[in-house]
């Protein structure tokens, strides 16, 4: 085997009392790609971030071809050939991408002055490379998060980075766009690179990896190379006990129509959608980034306007397209993006949970934070979570902020709920939970909409799956017939026959 | 990944780009402006109201360079105004209290002195991590009142400032006053300053995205301190020019106008939100200012109208601003959904 390019040997790290690594020790090899995997907490960020240059060790060493160096700022590690993707591309939107890839190094003319002509012909070089139609000159205001990382890629080209560390980078992009990521990176890879994937998708890992490490609790607890390895023998030692099951589905019988959409139409974005859901299902509405799901949950929420169409909980339509309406008919919004919708960040769990009953907890119409702290303290243990509900929301992981999220509209007792990417970011074990607080739910009578770009969640946790494909329904598959290829199938719009409103799949094959 | 090419440097792509730039909508406004204004008085342009309107102008202008550094760092600097109210007391006091000083050390020295009060926000606001709102708010105050304290209800006068010091406000160079040079000099130095060099392009990208900055190996907290640094100085050189173009200076003088050389530098297309902007636009934009009062009074409207107005063009340039973000937005959403 090849001498690594970059090793960490025995690494410490700690932040206050709690010790965030103890003794990890891992090699990276040129031309080869190495996932990193582990639970939320695991400690995977804090070693990226050791990588990176962001934090020094306590102890232990970092070298490189064999030499020990000390990363003390970002660019000392870059300089070196460490180069680093996040999840969220950290670009500046109002600056050209040769801007952006070239910042704070940029090469200077004979005069003294930035050289833009240099910069333009090295990024547009890399960009036909790459096969991307982007010019240099274009800003970054705008772009996909495909695009962005791309420029992020083309970043660490220029500094002819020897290790490449991306960090969660396919959390936010569609099947295709993570399959053109891939090319890029096998292209680097095949080029000597040393690549470094975090990510919870374990479909992806053991599509992209030559070797797997797993991380948990601040130690790495095994490690080796992709044909020694079984998803199930990761997963159990990523949570380290044996994972019941990573998708809880409890069978329920389904009982009255809860929820029931007509033709519903919104132009440009997507027209002839009709559906029902019963009490006690759990629906998945699957498709593809940009195929409309979310805008038809935020429709039938009352978020965005509908042109036509009607929503009908129990036999009574909904009399305007408000959220408030929507509320008070029932449904609960679960938003993809918790962070920026779903919770205050800086607000107590308490309140983040209470928001949506505010009127509950009033008392002569001010808010009594004796009932604010009771309705809190009844739904959060309900979700098992983790965490004093009196501390702000932005310090819980992403698992527990996600079941304050939920807690906050199981608060306001809906008949119906959609939920929108439950699991995103989320590690495996909390996902678990996540998952079989959602069986319960549907076991007890709710009814639920649940979107999702993971495959197997969708085929894990629902009784029936709608699949949209560019603002259509294209494919209505009960759980039985629910297979990847089917989805897929359906998601890609090789439907063939298939009409938009008699979206029965009967005839979904093979593709 | 978007793959269709986009239309913005095809074909007539050039002309697009420049009425889309805020520079050139801002000349057009100026023009348009001036053309009115003199179809209604024929007087709006001749040589002195030229001059006056350029003087008018001058020290705004000086004041919107340093402005556009801290803005464009998503930053603020209220407290230039009572810098330059301190440092014009001082110029005169260093003439009449040392006669034969020569005006190169004195306006050094007021430069000197605006640096000094600007490393007090600078200190503050990089290393104390003070919102530089507040901290500029409170310096505001804070060198205004010591500049009454120390005035003390005095005034230096114009005929203890030497006249070759005053000539800087009255004499003129190739029909333009030499003040407005001055003022036209340093805007060239600011924007290649910012556009050529490295550490100007970092005051964008700290504006822009801070974190990304961080991670880029920009230095914020010494970049922050040096933009704070710049706009102090400026404004040291501000006062000195202050008393060469009213020569009397007591403890009310410039009070105020930071809210004048905030407005524009945003109406000049500077992004309060950090990242955008250039130090010609915040030139023109104070230019269109100046111009429109001066419209106003030779249209004989009323002068109490004229902060109304002021404050209006403030609001509608942020609108603009708003919607042609909010057209961007949308724009880019049709680009998403067809990938």
């Amino acid at each position: 085997m090849n001498a690594p390019t970059i090793e960490l040997v025995d690494i410490y790290k700690s932040f206050g009392s709690t010790r965030v690594l103890e003794g990890v020790s891992l090699s990276l090899f040129p031309g080869e790609v190495q996932s990193l995997v582990g639970e939320n907490g695991a400690g995977k960020s804090t070693l990226v971030k050791i990588m990176a240059g962001l934090h020094l060790s306590d102890k232990g060493a970092v070298r490189m071809n064999g030499q020990d160096v000390l990363f003390r700022s970002t660019s000392q590690a870059q300089q070196a050939g460490v180069s680093v993707i996040y999840q969220e591309p950290t670009l500046f939107r109002d600056l050209s991408i040769a801007e952006n890839v070239f910042m704070h190094r940029q090469p200077k003319t004979a005069y003294g002055w930035i050289d833009y002509a240099e910069m333009s012909r090295t990024v547009s070089q890399h960009l036909k490379q790459l096969g991307v139609s982007l010019r240099p000159e274009d800003p970054v205001l705008g772009m996909s998060i495909a695009d962005q990382q791309i420029v992020e890629i083309i970043k660490a080209l220029t500094f002819e980075a020897k290790v490449l560390i991306m960090d969660e980078p396919t959390a936010a992009l569609s099947g295709e766009e993570v399959k053109r990521l891939f090319q890029v990176v096998e292209r680097l890879r095949d080029k000597g690179v040393a690549v470094m994937f975090v990510s919870h998708r374990l479909e992806e890992v053991f599509a992209i990896s030559q070797r797997i490490t797993v991380m948990r609790d601040g130690r790495v607890v095994g490690s080796g190379p992709l044909k020694e390895w079984t998803t199930d023998e990761v997963i159990r030692k990523m949570v380290g006990r044996s994972l019941e099951a990573l998708y809880p589905k409890e069978k329920v019988e389904p009982g009255k129509v809860v929820l029931r959409v007509r033709d519903l139409h919104r132009a440009g974005v997507f027209k002839g959608i009709s559906f029902e859901v019963r009490a006690g299902e759990i629906v998945g509405l699957s498709g593809l980034v940009g195929a409309g799901r979310s805008e038809v949950a935020r429709a039938i929420f009352g978020i965005d306007h509908l042109d036509s169409g009607e929503v009908l909980i129990g036999d009574k339509a909904l009399s305007n397209q408000t959220p408030q309406t929507a509320m008070a008919a029932g449904i609960g919004y679960v938003p993809e993006d918790r962070q920026q919708q779903g919770l205050v960040m800086e607000m107590t769990v308490t309140r983040n949970v209470t928001l949506t009953v505010l009127h509950q907890v009033q008392r002569f119409g001010l808010v009594s934070r004796k009932k604010e702290r009771e309705i809190a303290a009844r739904w959060t243990q309900r979700m098992q979570l983790k965490g004093h509900i009196e501390e702000p929301a932005n310090i819980l992981s992403g698992g527990n902020q996600q079941k304050v999220v939920l807690a906050k509209w199981l608060a306001t007792q809906p008949k119906l709920l959609i939920v929108d990417e439950p699991t995103r970011g989320v590690d495996v074990g909390a996902k678990s939970e996540v998952h079989r607080t959602l069986s319960h739910l549907a076991q007890q009578g709710m009814a639920i909409i649940m979107i999702s770009s993971e495959l197997p969640e969708v085929i894990g946790m629902a009784d029936r799956v709608l699949v949209m494909h560019e603002g259509k329904l294209t494919a209505e598959l009960a759980r039985s017939e629910a297979t990847e290829e089917a989805i897929m199938f359906a998601a890609t719009g090789q439907t063939g026959s298939i009409g938009d409103k008699e979206a029965k799949a009967t005839s979904n094959g093979q593709p | 990944m978007t793959m269709e090419p986009k239309s913005s440097l095809d074909g007539q792509g050039w002309l697009n780009a420049l009425v889309r730039s805020r520079e050139v909508s801002l000349v057009l406004l100026i023009a348009v402006l001036t053309a009115l204004t003199t179809v209604l008085n024929p007087r709006f342009v001749n040589p002195q109201s030229l001059k006056d309107l350029m003087l008018n102008v001058s020290i705004i202008a000086l004041l919107v360079l340093g402005q556009t550094v801290i803005i464009l760092m998503r930053q603020i600097d209220l407290s230039i105004s009572s810098i330059v109210g301190i440092t014009a007391f001082l110029s005169g006091t260093l003439f009449v209290n040392n006669p034969g000083i020569p005006s190169v050390v004195v306006v050094l020295i007021a430069v000197l002195a605006g640096l000094l009060l600007g490393a007090v926000n600078a200190v503050l606001i990089a290393w104390g991590k003070i919102p530089a709102l507040i901290t500029t708010l409170g310096t505001l105050y804070i060198f205004r009142g010591a500049n009454y304290a120390w005035v003390h209800g005095r005034q230096v006068n114009a005929v203890n400032v030497p006249g070759s010091f005053l000539a800087i406000g009255t004499s003129t160079l190739a029909g333009i006053p030499i003040l407005t040079w001055i003022v036209l000099i340093l805007l060239v130095v600011f924007s290649i300053g910012l556009r050529q060099y490295r550490a100007g392009r970092e005051f964008y990208a700290i504006g822009s995205n801070p974190t990304a900055a961080v991670l880029a190996g920009i230095n914020v907290s010494r970049r922050l301190a040096t933009g704070f640094v710049i706009s102090g100085a400026i404004a040291g050189l501000a006062g000195a020019l202050w008393l060469a173009r009213f020569g009397t200076v007591d403890a009310t003088a410039a009070e105020g106008i930071e809210l004048t050389v905030i407005t524009s530098t945003v109406v000049g297309g500077v992004a309060i939100t950090g990242g955008v902007g250039t130090v010609v636009g915040a030139f023109l934009g104070a230019l269109l200012l100046s111009v429109f009062s001066s419209t106003l009074v030779f249209l004989r409207v009323p002068s109490f109208w004229q902060q109304a107005f002021q404050g209006a063009m403030l609001l509608l340039a942020i609108a603009v601003d708003a919607y042609l973000a909010h057209r961007h937005a949308l724009h880019s959403r049709v680009r998403w959904s067809r990938v």
